[in-house]
């Protein structure tokens, strides 16, 4: 084996390791929404979250414009204050608009909904660090199980 | 108390077998890289990692292709087969990248590496080359180590992009899942730092144990014929015994507390 050969192949091998690596970076883990600098905060408070995690997608009628960035308790009333990260091209909502938790599909992963307000005179834009008013929580299986149970309860 | 003895002995000769792994590895690093070094190392990554490159494609690929076939018929019974692709990304880039080729380098050339030593101590080269004032941990051990360390990350990355494309060919060309889907779900759900730097670290971790045990043995195996198939032996068992036990301690330190 000479050595030029040698250097050649640890080269080549060298290369398929970068393209690899490139291929994981770019196809497999693609990061292109809700990287710093490029993208506003807003916040939202839930009475429950569910099953809502960090990463989770936001979205506005399927569109993914955002994700969330953490979830943490408010320490006065107790209720959860989920932070959304939402890209700087996608700005402009009113401030009528409102958040909600859904899931995808029956068994999928659940991601912040978003409804864009109705947008008239005297409704100012939603601005970076601003709370969304208008919320509403997860389903949660077990309270919509119940309330079934109680609403049958009280027809009979 | 001859039970007892036996066990004393034991213990004593296996904690200065570790005693000697960790003086010769830390008398090979130590010395300073000098730039006259680097073919060496040239050298031992195409021995090392070019050499074990097509076993590497070729597992993988089959890996992935096995995984997209048994994971879709699981899958299409919830109507979840765009799932697919997250969980041939993720089973390969999490753990049966860094894993499998960990094992299959252990096979393919950490018994290579015991055995080439092994040879080099029987046949009195290492003692011929103190002889001519030239230190074998330095010239023998340190080039085969380092090379070791690179070559297996990258081995282990090859190995999943190949296993993913694998499951691209079987699960999207063969089965007709989506192909959109199976990017795109598979993009939302990979992590960058948690999921493909996790592999990645594995994989260094894994590349040291193995190169580390592979080399120790061919340098401290008895320079007989038995002794070096012993060694080798024992490599192949050690190495995939520690990469196994490791990887779960590794995966509860990464994965296991939210």
């Amino acid at each position: 084996m000479n050595k030029y050969k040698t250097e050649v192949m640890v080269g080549f091998f060298v290369a398929l390791t970068i393209s690899a690596l490139l291929l994981l970076a770019l196809k497999v883990a693609e990061q292109s929404v809700a990287t710093e600098g490029d993208s506003y905060t807003l916040y939202a408070k839930f009475d429950n979250i569910g099953g809502l995690k960090a990463r989770s997608a936001v979205k506005v009628g399927g569109v993914t414009v955002g994700r969330v960035s953490s979830i943490t308790l408010d320490k006065d009333d107790f209720t959860p204050i989920v932070e959304l990260s939402i890209l700087k091209q996608y700005n402009g909502f009113p401030e009528t608009s409102s958040v909600s938790i859904l899931t995808s599909g029956l068994l999928g992963e659940q991601y912040v909904g978003f409804q864009p307000g109705f947008s008239f005179d005297g409704v100012a834009d939603l601005q970076d660090g601003d709370y969304l008013q208008d919320t509403k929580s997860a389903l949660v299986l077990e309270d919509l199980i119940g309330q079934f149970l109680f609403n049958r309860g009280s027809d009979e | 108390m001859k039970f007892l003895q036996s066990l004393g002995a034991s213990t004593i000769s296996k904690l200065t077998a570790i005693g000697r792994a960790t003086l010769m590895l830390v008398g090979a690093l130590v010395a300073v890289p000098r730039v006259k070094n680097i073919p060496l190392v040239i050298k031992q990554l195409y021995v090392v990692g070019v050499q074990s490159l097509l076993i590497i494609m070729v597992s993988g690929l089959f890996i992935g292709m096995v995984m997209a076939l048994q994971g879709y018929t699981i899958l299409v019974d919830y109507g979840a087969e765009g799932s697919l692709g997250p969980m041939v990304a993720l089973s390969l880039l999490r753990e049966l990248g860094p894993v499998v080729t960990a094992l299959l380098f252990a096979g393919r050339a950490g018994s290579a590496l015991t055995a080439e030593i092994g040879l080099m101590k029987a046949t009195e080269q290492l003692s011929s080359l103190e002889m001519m004032a030239v230190d074998p941990l330095r010239r023998i051990v340190a080039p085969r180590f380092w090379a070791g360390m690179l070559a297996m990350p990258m081995l282990a990355v090859i190995f999943s992009a190949i296993g993913i494309l694998g499951g691209h060919l079987v699960g999207v060309d063969w089965l007709g899942v989506d192909s959109g889907s199976y990017w795109s779900i598979m993009q939302s759900t990979v992590d960058w730092n948690q999921d493909v730097i996790n592999g990645v670290i594995k994989s260094i971790v894994f590349a040291l144990v193995v190169t580390w045990i592979a080399i120790f043995k061919g340098y401290d195996s008895i320079p007989t014929s038995e002794g070096i198939s012993k060694a080798t032996t024992e490599t192949v068992v050690y190495s995939s015994l520690a990469v196994l036990g490791l990887d779960f301690v590794l995966t509860a330190l990464m994965f296991g507390i939210e």
